[in-house]
């Protein structure tokens, strides 16, 4: 019992690379897979802020449109803008080499984003960008230092910079009256964003787990009968 | 045998004897089950014997789904198995159930080795089952490592690139053999073509048949029990074992409720945590192979990583060859040197129960040590990483190498004449 207790503390840690990089005080991130309002802005802001550089090429929009409640005429006419039908994979026309000269780095493809980091991750990463004339892009950001991608959100958030103090500089301030939303909707939509990720890393999470509580419903009530057949066989087996 | 026309025995409903007259149906049934006598004191490690063979049927079956789905080529592999999770009906449970099987899978072996260790099972007259077993085990590593290159995942193919690697540190033969095993300069297609045909189909069938050969072995000698003391010993005028139990119905109906059991555990996981924290999948594998990127961490799947860390832990170069080389000899040395235990166990009984302080200590800290090795693969090298995984690794091999020693020098416990339940 004592080596049990000893590896679930070691187990606790998590991996090497589940450690973040990044010193930044991550914002926590809950995803809600049945905010289906929530879910729908998101695809909205994906389709029309990341798309063009990012793709989900393992996602359908048809599934998704399925998934979040939107009818196909309406998911055609505002949210596909390759002229794909609506089983097509959500692709785009990034070409991959010459996107490497553009940016340094190709802009992946979504998909499994919060998969491979985590949805905290993104959701930080989408709220820390600030200005930094040291960069190319004019832009930096907290929780992926360097990044090579510019701050596309920047119409909506504003101009946000760095409040230092005493040197340290933990701290990002928006510019008033620069951006279309107030801090609280910009918060809303990269939440929106980002449980739309969250959503599409995995779209038959909601499905597992409704299943999974009638399988485990179904074994608890299965076994307590293997349980009574057990007792009633091993009666015959005097002395054990 | 001489008789041309099938015997058919005046027992038993019409149609099983018509079969017991071509096929030894009844007799086979008797012999492996119904007249099949287990320990009567068999206790809670002896259920995963069973239990893993339940884990190779669902692997089989879920392995064969995954098969109907699955694109074994650079460009289509990593796109398929997201094709499984999205697409394919119930894709998602068939692609979980095999992913956290595999981990299952060494769950329940590596129970069921520590209970052989415990109860001196590898003992005579289970010398050879024991090396069946240890095939078994090798196998299925070799299995779980071609099986972990098709998601295509990058740390599938990094992870597969470290081990491969190691190979090249063989004196001689080395980068040659490297590049015969992978069929390329460096990972490619080819490498997960070839390693898809073994996990597919070369391994699989080698499982089942060793396990096959497992089982025929242990219903010849017998099974174990906690006491470690022999049931054949005491028997009635039937010839039936006094401690003994018909395997079925007694055994079999623990088995099954253990199942159930079992299942409820391993759906939890499934349903609820299939990534288990990054353990059963580990992150930088959602996101596709690239050559050109290294993870930050290259660690293998949690059930390797005792093994790998005893591979770091060999950090000095000998004998005029690299350190690599060595770590790659120790990781092997570890790997089989459990073959050779039923030749260094020396003491006159066989349960950890009746053996006496210095064996237990060295099991408890066998054990500990192995946990601890485990957790240190996992993490990114550090220098007080490296001195613990330095001294686990030497508590391991002590494990086995002092055995001939420990096992004599102490006192042990009489062992009792019939078993104690």
């Amino acid at each position: 019992m004592k080596k049990l207790l000893l590896v679930l503390l070691l187990v606790c840690q998590g991996p090497a690379w589940a450690a973040s990089a990044s010193t930044w005080p991550m914002e926590s991130f809950k995803g809600d897979l049945q905010n289906m309002p929530s879910l729908q802005n998101g695809f909205k802001l994906y389709a029309n802020y990341c798309l063009g550089c990012h793709s989900l090429q393992f996602q359908r929009y048809e599934r998704t449109a399925d998934d979040l409640a939107i009818p196909h005429d309406i998911a055609l006419k505002n949210l596909v803008f390759t002229g794909q039908k609506i089983g097509g994979l959500i692709t785009n026309a990034m070409p991959r080499a010459a996107s490497k000269d553009w940016f340094g780095a190709s802009p992946p493809d979504l998909t499994m984003v919060t998969r491979v980091r985590s949805p905290e991750w993104v959701y930080n990463y989408l709220n820390t960008f600030y200005v930094d004339e040291d960069r190319p892009l004019g832009v930096n950001n907290k929780v992926f230092a360097n990044v090579g991608m510019p701050n596309v959100l920047l119409e909506l958030q504003g101009v946000q910079r760095e409040v230092c103090a005493e040197g340290h500089c933990d701290h990002l301030a928006v510019d008033n009256g620069t951006g279309t939303m107030t801090t609280e909707e910009f918060k809303s939509a990269t939440y929106d964003l980002t449980n739309f990720l969250y959503y599409v890393s995995e779209p038959s999470r909601l499905d597992r787990q409704r299943i999974g509580i009638y399988v485990l419903l179904f074994l608890i009530i299965l076994g307590c009968f293997t349980y009574l057949l057990n007792r009633e066989y091993w009666k015959d087996v005097g002395g054990h | 045998m001489e008789k041309t026309k099938p015997q058919e025995s005046q027992s038993g409903t019409g149609l099983m004897n018509w079969i017991d007259a071509r096929f030894p149906a009844t007799e086979t049934i008797e012999y492996h089950a119904s007249k099949y006598y287990a320990p009567k004191n068999v206790n809670f490690w002896y259920y995963f014997g069973w239990l893993s063979m339940i884990v190779l049927i669902m692997q089989l079956l879920s392995g064969l789904w995954l098969t109907m789905n699955y694109v074994p080529s650079g460009a289509g592999a990593f796109a398929s198995v997201e094709y499984i999770m999205r697409d394919v009906e119930y894709g998602w449970l068939i692609r979980y159930l095999h992913s956290t099987g595999a981990s299952f899978f060494f769950i329940v072996v590596y129970a069921h080795m520590y209970r052989a260790l415990a109860y001196g099972s590898y003992r005579g007259p289970r010398e050879l089952l024991w090396l069946i077993g240890m095939a078994i085990f090798i196998a299925l590593m070799a299995e779980g490592f071609l099986g972990y290159l098709l998601p295509w995942g990058n740390m599938s193919y990094w992870g597969a690139q470290v081990i491969v690697s190691l190979f090249g540190a063989i004196p001689v033969i080395g980068p040659d053999l490297m590049e015969w095993i992978r069929g390329d300069f460096l990972m490619s297609e080819t490498t997960l073509n070839r390693f898809f045909a073994l996990h597919v189909i070369a391994l699989p069938l080698v499982l089942v048949m060793l396990v096959f050969v497992h089982i025929v072995a242990l219903h010849h000698v017998g099974s174990n029990n906690p006491d470690g003391i022999e049931i054949k010993k005491n028997k009635d005028e039937n010839g039936v074992p006094l401690d003994g139990i018909a395997f079925h119905p007694y055994i079999t109906i623990h088995d099954i409720h253990a199942t159930v059991v079992f299942l409820f555990i391993f759906c939890a996981v499934v349903f609820f945590a299939p990534e288990m924290g990054g353990y059963f999948l580990e992150k930088p594998n959602f996101e596709m192979a690239d050559p050109l990127k290294t993870p930050d961490h290259i660690a293998p799947v949690w059930y390797y990583t005792p093994f790998y860390a005893m591979l770091r832990a060999a950090t000095y170069p000998f004998l005029g060859l690299p350190a690599k080389f060595w770590g790659f000899v120790v990781m092997v040395g570890a790997i089989v040197i459990p073959a050779v235990l039923p030749w260094l166990d020396r003491s006159p009984v066989k349960s950890i129960r009746y053996k006496g302080r210095l064996s237990k200590a060295m099991l408890t800290m066998f054990v500990i040590s192995f946990f601890i090795l485990g957790y240190l693969g996992t993490q990114a090298p550090s220098k007080a990483g490296t001195i613990a995984a330095q001294i686990c690794t030497a508590i391991y091999f002590a494990y086995f190498v002092l055995m001939p020693w420990y096992t004599r020098v102490e006192q042990t416990k009489p062992e009792p004449e019939r078993v104690t339940g």
